[in-house]
């Protein structure tokens, strides 16, 4: 048994002494595992980095041509000083996994990093990974959420474009462009045929997972269609930044949609100014997370950004031995 | 349910008034007559009596739910909403229930003559029966808190498309009491010539003024406009129609015998007349605080101590009806001259013009709202006829407008001087995960009477002593005003109030329905 925690929380982010590398660490560090794309996970500067082979052109995107990567498939093990690590699906967005860290005592740790257990055609379904410590995120750490499936939130959001449609007015639909976007699409796809124009920060992100073989509805570039363009009827995915800049006004008399989990709580809907608000998470609901601790096995729990301070308790109060991790990782579905 | 259910998201969904009115339309036009009355009862503000404490379906959601009682309050201090809370912690199971919206309501009428498990049984059926949207409905009915948003104005604008008649016609008719029934929605919608133009006691459509947001120098010239004070009362219409006498709210009440003194004086007018104003308590040719008057509402039959201790009198605004001529369409300055002309030397009296001044003159007159009683001043523009709702342009509040809290008391100590000898300096605090943080300190804003009765309460009621300081039970409600709030370090609270005063005792709340951390946090934020 190791002395000290076989993962602890260094000023540079996540750090596994007997194995000598960070997961997701926000300052450079000389080895970086990665969990997934989103720019608060994976951050530029690290001397070496290690990936899963299936977020290769995201983490490729993101971290530029210059970084050195080394790639990963999902369950494969990779020796580091005393530690055996490998990558496992979470679910998240593609390529996104849990790092599983065992030490040669045996003791095994796992970060889940950012995940989900809903079914989603974008990415590799999470995968339950038994350990003795489990460092998980919180973001919707109150049973408060729980999301309805992405095939109905589908529906709603077509039922939305219809009615635009019928009102030839265009529907903008706000999401977060890394993972959002391209479930969106996806499950559109199970519905329709139709075309979806894009904002130009999401053109590489989908181009990357058509490229990985994801069937998603056909798209164009709305800086690609003819000046003085009506959108009327047409649907348009944008990043949440693009709402109240210029680049709208081209869609006059648009309908405004945004999908997040936080679109659950009605206050968030009506502070946020958007017409419609469709609740679809990238992220464990309540359910998902006591579910994922519970199946995990874990005897201690370390819980990372969102709603901690409730869920450690309620996991205290089930007999596990929980407590908060203050990490500085965001929500991307906030920004 | 699930077509009320759709109306109110998409009411909820958007802020322009152009989709709100074709919603509430196309649903009047689709709704069976029975549900749309009631929905109309709704959208126009009204409320169904709770039949339900919060306290009971707090418990019954922890046990349906299976959660903690603390895990319950984060995710109340989370949402901010109980009814939305309890909506969001339970899931439909099982058939779906799709009664219709004026079944529901009987119902809910019908669950205070149930003993209690029987109606909470049918609480939890009705939860699994129901989809998120029309269980938060449900909640918002159950706890008498449904509020829709929309104007009245929007209401009338959507039955005038329906119906293609005019709004002031709409606007006239649903003024005063009316049961949401089919027979009144017929009535109400029913072609104006068949329509009878019957005033009989019914008042008009109050106008009201809009909040002043903008200095008043946008509003141009101070000599076109006419400053009032804002008088604390009763807003009321005093109706003579042939000499019979009525007197409404603006919550459209009939207030008859309770006002007897408004009463006499109205017949002391030379002549039929519909009066706006403010029924106030007046002594001493001064206002009474509205605490004072607060004693006379709703007692039908004041006794001579009351009448006494508390003399009711009308503060007229506006002249709407002379000699049975609607006079609405007159410009203000000659309804007002007419006005003051009708009052002379009866006991109504005509409320003061404060006209004159320039905008840097009133806005110091402003300054002396509060000694004076009143909450700011209204100004009306010299040449605006009398309109109906608010409708925004014509009339404006310029209020010295305090924030106001509901929080709890939880300490006191003796005070100083003259009441060295009672509790009077309280300690007050709001909600934050389920313990109450103090928030402010205040003394002043109780009656001699209150004072006492709850000097002897604390003393039968202390937890803790320190010192002289007694912490209390948290039971409890006081409504707080106070000038301004800022974020404080300091504070345990982080945020630090200025000038706290007592507004009233809500003796008809309970504690835990104070308001929460996050509310006075919001208030700060702006
Ligand atoms: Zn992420």
């Amino acid at each position: 048994m190791p002395q000290r925690d076989l993962i602890e929380l260094r000023p540079e982010g996540l750090y596994c002494a007997a194995g000598g590398f960070h997961i997701d660490p926000w300052q450079p560090v000389p080895l970086a595992l990665i969990t997934h794309a989103h720019g608060d996970h994976a951050r530029w500067g690290s001397q070496r980095y290690l990936g899963t082979t299936e977020a290769r052109p995201l983490l490729r995107a993101r971290l530029g041509a210059d970084a050195h990567i080394d790639w990963m498939d999902y369950g494969a093990e990779l020796v580091l000083g005393e530690t055996t690590v490998s990558f496992h699906p979470a679910g998240h967005i593609l390529g996104s996994a849990q790092v599983r860290v065992r030490h040669s005592s045996g003791e095994t740790w796992v970060v889940t990093g950012d995940y989900k257990r809903d079914p989603d055609p974008t990415c590799t379904p999470f995968e339950v990974v038994p350990c003795d410590v489990l460092i998980t995120e919180a973001t919707f750490a109150l049973p408060v959420y729980r999301w309805r499936p992405a095939s109905e939130v589908a529906g709603e959001v077509l039922a939305w474009w219809d009615e635009c449609i019928a009102r030839e007015r265009p529907a903008v639909l706000f999401c977060y462009a890394l993972g959002k976007a391209q479930r969106l699409l996806a499950e559109l796809a199970r519905l329709t045929d139709r075309t979806v124009y894009l904002h130009g920060a999401m053109l590489e992100l989908v181009q990357c997972y058509r490229d990985a073989g994801v069937a998603m509805l056909p798209t164009e570039a709305v800086s690609e269609q003819a000046k003085g363009r009506a959108f009327a009827g047409q649907l348009i995915l944008a990043p949440p930044s693009a709402a109240g800049a210029p680049w709208m006004r081209r869609f006059r008399d648009a309908s405004t949609g945004f999908a997040s989990g936080w679109m659950r709580i009605r206050g968030n809907r009506r502070r946020r100014g958007y017409d419609r608000g469709f609740v679809l998470s990238d992220h464990a609901d309540w359910n998902g997370l006591v579910r994922t601790v519970r199946e995990s096995g874990a005897q201690r729990v370390l819980a990372t950004h969102g709603s901690t301070e409730s869920f450690v308790r309620y996991l205290v109060e089930q007999g596990i031995a929980a407590e908060t991790l203050r990490t500085p990782y965001g929500d991307e579905e906030t920004t | 349910m699930r077509r009320f259910a759709n109306l109110f998201a998409r009411l909820d969904a958007t802020t322009a008034t152009s989709e709100k009115v074709a919603a509430m339309a196309e649903y009047f036009a689709s709704a069976p007559a029975e549900d749309a009355a009631w929905a109309l009862h709704f959208l126009t503000g009204a409320k169904l009596k709770r039949t339900v404490s919060s306290g009971v379906l707090a418990a019954l959601v922890a046990q349906v739910a299976e959660l903690p009682e603390w895990l319950l309050s984060d995710c109340y201090d989370h949402v901010g909403d109980l009814a939305e809370t309890i909506a969001l912690l339970t899931c439909r199971a099982g058939a779906h229930d799709d009664a219709p919206l004026h079944e529901w309501v009987r119902r809910l009428q019908a669950l205070p003559s149930l003993d209690a498990s029987e109606r909470d049984a049918r609480i939890v059926a009705w939860w699994r029966a129901l989809e998120d949207d029309e269980r938060f409905l449900l909640n918002k009915l159950l706890t008498g808190s449904l509020r829709v948003g929309v104007s009245q104005r929007l209401v009338v604008q959507a039955l005038a498309k329906l119906s293609g008649l005019a709004t002031d016609v709409l606007a006239h008719r649903l003024t005063g009491a009316w049961t949401p029934s089919p027979e009144f929605l017929a009535a109400l919608l029913a072609p104006a010539d068949d329509a009878a133009p019957a005033l009989g006691d019914r008042p008009y459509p109050f106008f009201l003024a809009s909040q002043l947001d903008d200095p008043p120098e946008t509003l141009g010239h101070a000599r076109d406009w006419l400053a009032e004070w804002k008088w604390d009362g009763i807003r009321a219409q005093l109706i003579r129609r042939n000499g019979a006498i009525a007197t409404w709210s603006r919550g459209e009440e009939r207030l008859d015998g309770r006002y007897p003194e408004i009463e006499a004086a109205a017949q002391l007018l030379p002549q039929d007349a519909v009066l706006d104003g403010e029924i106030l308590g007046w002594l001493h040719d001064k206002p009474l605080p509205f605490a004072a008057l607060q004693k006379r509402i709703g007692r039908l039959k004041p006794g001579p101590k009351l009448l006494a201790d508390c003399p009711a009198a009308f503060m007229a605004y506006d002249l709407l009806e002379l000699d049975g001529v609607d006079w609405r369409e007159r410009p203000l300055a000659e309804r007002r001259a007419a006005l003051a002309a009708l009052v002379e030397g009866t006991p109504v009296r005509l409320s003061p013009d404060l006209i004159g001044g320039d905008w840097a003159s009133l806005a110091t007159l402003r300054e002396t709202s509060r000694e004076r009683n009143v909450e700011g001043l209204i100004l009306k523009r010299l040449d605006s006829p009398y309109q109906v709702g608010r409708r925004r342009g014509d009339w404006w509040k310029w209020k010295v407008d305090p924030y106001t809290l509901d929080a709890v008391l939880i300490y006191s100590q003796p005070g100083h001087g003259r009441r060295s000898n009672l509790f009077t300096d309280h300690t007050f605090g709001v909600w934050h995960e389920g313990q109450l943080v103090p928030v402010a300190k205040a003394y002043s804003g109780l009656t001699d009477e209150e004072i006492s009765r709850l000097d002897r309460w604390i003393r039968a009621n202390t937890l803790e002593r320190f010192g002289p300081v007694r912490m209390v039970k948290p039971a409890h409600v006081f409504e707080l005003a106070f000038e301004a709030i800022n974020a404080s370090a300091r504070h345990k609270s982080g945020v630090a109030v200025r000038f706290p005063r007592i507004l009233r005792w809500r003796s008809d709340k309970p504690a835990a329905e104070a308001d929460t951390l996050e509310n006075l946090r919001n208030l700060a934020r702006g």
